[in-house]
């Protein structure tokens, strides 16, 4: 089977500079996607060329005819002085009836702040609402500019927990940019590394190891992988007895 | 009849109200205030070059709006920093556009293009404005939803199918006929007060685009009776009147809301 979205061989220039380059790249029905890559290795700009909001220098995008889009963007810059509450928000542009709005909003954790204007919502609070948004219009492909940040580890976990079960039942496609390496990598079923091209991409385990992932993350990241596949052996919700510091440090070995 | 010039001046600008009201609006949201700035100014240029050719003052201004606005969205669309380039084009276009008047303009009240000369239109100038109104409110209507999306996020709008590029352009294009219709009403320097002031006095008390949009018109319409009506009593400029009377709205909403939230 074909691909929902699929870019071949796109380039993008923004002014002089190139940003991305040869980059061949097929999303199927149901997988999950991450997109891994240092400070301005194209991330955000990749997921650009699949929304069709930057236009490919080189290359084609292929869409599946009438493809819904979910893009939950790393924010809006929203003035102001533009008036919407959270829950008019969730009605751009179809209006959405309100049991499927609580229902959503319980799921995403923004059933407090319904009644709140987007323009004071903090970053986190207000991806939270525009991935309630997109999946009110049930996407076949959802799009996600770094969903985490912000988030604390155990806030990470939660939401790509929730990915992985809105995935299973919408069978939706879910291509995200991220920077917590080693959650994602247990979340994903394929990532791909980039830095202006994709590097290498595969299964996490495969990812890992390649030696292209290796020196743009260096060796300690994959020490935080051996930890996080540790931690993972054990399950967590039987009771978590001893803490372990999550953050990325370069293991001492 | 008895009055009539004032008949003719309150329907003029209720028309005029109406448009800047929804229209400023999306002004205010997409920070586009230096936008219509660079817009109206430009126009001093269009009355300048039509007086010295010969033809209809809309015409000229309405083409000049124009070509501005398809400049300047061709600017708006690229990477450069958008406001300084819009302060240099608005105070060039205003200068050229001084100037010019100056050379062909033989007599030109040069008041009356900046501040506009509401008492001396006719019935044929209010009706261009109503059809202006018509147009502006069906094309607002049409295609508001797609205007609503991409004022949330351009990015957002392009990957749910808006063409943002395309809503840009015509909201533009609605903007440099407003300026068109209004000059003769408020005059160019006085358009974008009634672009901005109705709406951001409507902010304050209203909780949805569509609600801001109405009491902007609502709230832009009460100025300029009011405005009217004390130019007529004190004998004061038309133009500048209806916008001290829009301050006042602005003020006393902005007060009560500071007062009802602190």
């Amino acid at each position: 089977m074909s691909g929902l979205l699929s870019l071949q061989q796109v380039a993008v220039n923004y002014g002089q500079g190139t940003v991305l380059q040869s980059v061949d790249l097929t999303v199927r029905a149901g997988e999950i996607i991450t997109i891994v890559g240092p400070n301005g290795s194209g991330k955000s700009s990749l997921l650009r060329v699949m929304t069709g909001a930057v236009r490919p220098k080189r290359g084609r995008v292929l869409r599946q005819a009438g493809l819904q889009i979910g893009y939950v963007p790393q924010k809006l810059r929203l003035d102001p002085t533009f008036p919407m509450t959270l829950r008019r928000f969730l009605d751009v542009p179809q209006p959405i009836a309100d049991a499927d709005a609580a229902l959503v909003a319980e799921r995403t954790g923004i059933s407090g702040q319904l009644d709140k204007q987007i323009a004071s919502l903090s970053g986190g609070m207000l991806q939270r609402g525009m991935l309630a948004r997109a999946i009110l219009r049930r996407p076949d492909v959802l799009l996600l500019d770094e969903p985490t940040q912000g988030l604390d580890q155990a806030g990470s976990a939660g939401f790509y927990e929730l990915i992985e079960d809105l995935r299973n039942e919408l069978n939706c496609a879910v291509v995200m940019v991220s920077h917590d390496l080693h959650v994602v990598m247990s979340a994903s079923d394929r990532v791909i590394c980039l830095n202006g091209h994709i590097c290498c991409q595969g299964a996490p385990e495969v990812v890992s190891t390649a030696p292209e992932y290796r020196a743009l993350f260096g060796r300690g990241t994959r020490g935080t992988m051996a930890l996080y596949r540790h931690d993972h052996d054990h399950h967590h919700d039987q009771g978590h007895d001893h803490h372990h510091d999550h953050h990325a440090k370069p293991s001492p070995n | 009849m008895y009055l009539e010039f004032m008949w003719i001046a309150a329907c003029a600008a209720v028309g005029m109200a109406i448009m800047a009201g929804v229209l400023g609006c999306f002004v205010v949201w997409r920070r586009m205030a230096y936008f219509g700035d660079a817009l109206s100014h430009a126009s001093v240029l269009g009355v300048a070059i039509s007086l010295g050719f010969g033809f209809s003052v809309y015409l000229g201004v309405a083409g000049i709006a124009c070509l501005v606005a398809v400049l300047l969205w061709g600017f708006l669309g690229s990477q450069h920093s958008t406001d300084s380039l819009l302060g240099v084009i608005s105070h060039g276009a205003l200068a050229i556009g001084l100037i010019s008047a100056a050379l062909w303009g033989n007599g030109i009240s040069l008041e009356a293009v900046l501040f506009g000369d509401i008492l001396v239109l006719e019935w044929r100038d209010a009706l261009y404005i109503w059809v202006g109104v018509g147009a502006i409110c069906c094309y607002v209507l049409w295609r508001w939803r797609a205007l609503i999306l991409s004022t949330l996020g351009e990015d957002l709008a392009a990957s749910e199918g808006v063409d943002v590029q395309r809503e840009q352009f015509f909201l533009a294009l609605a903007l440099a006929m407003l300026v068109g219709l209004a000059l003769q009403v408020v005059g160019a320097i006085l358009i974008t007060a009634f672009l901005i002031i109705p709406a951001a006095a409507a902010r304050t008390i209203t909780r949805t685009p569509e609600a801001m949009a109405a009491m902007a018109v609502f709230i832009g319409v009460a100025a300029v009776m009011s405005g009217l009506a004390g130019s007529y009593y004190w004998d004061t400029p038309a133009g500048p009147s209806m916008v001290a009377a829009a301050t006042m709205i602005f003020v006393v909403l902005q007060g009560l809301s500071v007062r009802s939230t602190g």
